[in-house]
């Protein structure tokens, strides 16, 4: 990395604590992140799968929209069901464009108390000055919004998240999936949610920045978390089937090709009133030309994100979006999209990987099952 | 004292005779990561030299890995197939990756030893 680019780079309020770990950093969405630490991506997924992950996601933009109707118009930019969602409940939507395609796609938690509504918005780091703008622009003088650059975010993931959190937030356990509450995490004042991207049971903690490297020291010494960088959760979400924006899903498809007509309500789909409305029903009604579907490669190379999906006679049919190694799955996983006629599962398909037509199947996702809580 | 010879891409070559056994250095699988998957080449292929003869997956990306010297190779490391993690674990030793018959010993006079190489890889950090 030149100087100028290291000048450009933001750090999030853990960089000195990733260095100090070990971590490797790269840069990531305008911001220095550690890819991984000393252990590994595969030591971190496995760590994360069997016990529990900490993961920084401080670089992903945190925006709070407020005002006596604020679902209401949070609803003509998001194609998911706003108005529904009651406090302390939280639901993942996307911002959609005119064509039907996927701006960015984001968590959405109604932190409302009395009667003034409240939502706090998670979106990708990549897209949030775009989303900032979009949300300024159109959501009406009623509404204010805020991006809160000083919040730290933290994902704590895995099997025993619960009992470690619970050591420090006795409170935590008592969160549904998707569900978010304040409560203090180490006498620190935090929003948590049950929710992550890892397919794993977890929390997601917002707090000020000034706490973020005591908090992360004091989750880090239970014996049961490590410390996980992006490389591995990669890995974890792509094994979980879950999209990676400007990836899987982007402005060039929509929903129904990407397989998340379960995010749009009934409701909505009927009313419209978001940008695109009128292309989801249409697509519903008349089927789309390609789908996301879950591809296995049959052997052990994997197929990364760009290679070409070819059928039986070697015509293309589709391409990857995500590709890469499973480590709980033991084998290559990948995700892209393939023409309709091909998405059923088992379809033998090939992928061209330097040259070679490597078989695979399509195949259903998750790879790995997901063990988010049950109440 | 090694008597591995070094390339600027991080490959190793260390001579049996007139054939060469390559492999990655040690800062190269370090940097690579958890190698998940070697595309070795056909024995009897040719290869000049710096022609791409080999790919290492990592968790993160493939890497592609040059012949360090001109000829033909003679002899894949199989093991890899089920045991990529050797690269990692044993990237001098048991995870070598092919053996060619060098064509050109000059070519290994402007490779670097081990020396020359700590000091190149020192200056890229």
């Amino acid at each position: 990395m030149s100087p100028t680019d290291s000048a450009s780079v933001a750090k999030t309020p853990l960089h000195d604590l990733h260095v100090e770990l070990g971590g490797k950093m790269v840069p990531f969405a305008g911001y220095s992140m550690p890819v991984q630490y000393s252990t590994g991506i595969l030591t971190e997924h496995g760590h994360t799968r069997a016990q529990a992950g900490l993961f920084d996601v401080s670089h992903m933009g945190q925006v709070t929209i407020s005002g006596p109707s604020v679902a209401t118009a949070l609803e003509t930019l998001v194609s998911g069901d706003m108005a529904s969602l009651e406090p302390g409940r939280m639901r993942y939507t996307l911002f959609t464009n005119p064509a039907g395609g996927i701006l960015d796609d984001l968590m959405v938690a109604n932190s409302s108390a009395g009667t003034h509504g409240h939502l706090s918005l998670v979106v990708n780091a990549a897209n949030k000055h775009a989303d900032l703008a979009l949300l300024q622009a159109n959501l009406g003088s009623g509404v204010s919004v805020e991006m809160h650059d000083d919040l730290a975010l933290f994902a704590l993931q895995g099997p025993v998240a619960a009992t470690v959190l619970a050591r420090h937030a006795p409170d935590c356990t008592d969160l549904a999936f998707m569900g978010a509450a304040a409560m203090t995490v180490g006498g620190v004042a935090c929003v948590v949610s049950r929710s992550g991207y890892t397919g794993e049971d977890g929390y997601e903690i917002s707090l000020a920045g000034g706490h973020a490297e005591t908090l992360a020291r004091l989750l880090l010494a239970e014996p049961e978390v490590a410390p996980i960088g992006l490389g591995a959760r990669d890995s974890l979400r792509l094994e979980a089937g879950l999209c990676l924006h400007g990836h899987d899903i982007g402005p060039e498809t929509t929903p129904i090709e990407a397989g998340l007509r379960w995010t749009i309500a009934k409701r909505r789909c009927d009313e419209g009133g978001f940008p695109g409305a009128d292309v989801i029903p249409r697509q519903l009604a008349d089927g789309v030309e390609r789908r996301r579907v879950g591809l296995r490669p049959e052997g052990r190379a994997p197929a990364r994100e760009g290679t070409v999906v070819t059928d039986g006679a070697g015509a293309a049919i589709g391409t990857v979006t995500s590709g890469g190694y499973g480590p709980s799955f033991g084998g290559p996983v990948a995700m892209g999209y393939v023409a309709s006629d091909h998405t059923a599962a088992d379809t033998e398909v090939a992928l061209m990987v330097r040259g070679k037509a490597l078989p695979a199947r399509v195949t259903k996702l998750p790879f790995v099952a997901t063990n988010y809580h049950k109440s | 004292m090694s008597n591995l010879r070094y390339t600027k891409a991080h490959e190793w070559v260390r001579m049996e005779g007139d054939v060469a056994v390559v492999g990655i250095s040690d800062y190269a699988q370090e940097q690579l990561g958890d190698v998940v998957f070697v595309e070795l080449p056909d024995v009897g292929a040719s290869f000049a030299q710096s022609g791409q003869a080999a790919v290492i997956e990592s968790v993160k990306a493939a890497s592609e890995i040059y012949a360090p010297v001109s000829g033909e190779v003679t002899e894949v490391n199989s093991a890899l197939d089920d045991a990529p993690e050797t690269v990692n674990g044993d990237p001098t030793g048991g995870g070598w990756l092919f053996k060619m018959k060098a064509s050109d010993a000059t070519e290994l006079d402007a490779m670097m030893d081990e020396a020359a190489y700590q000091a190149y890889v020192d200056g890229l950090d």
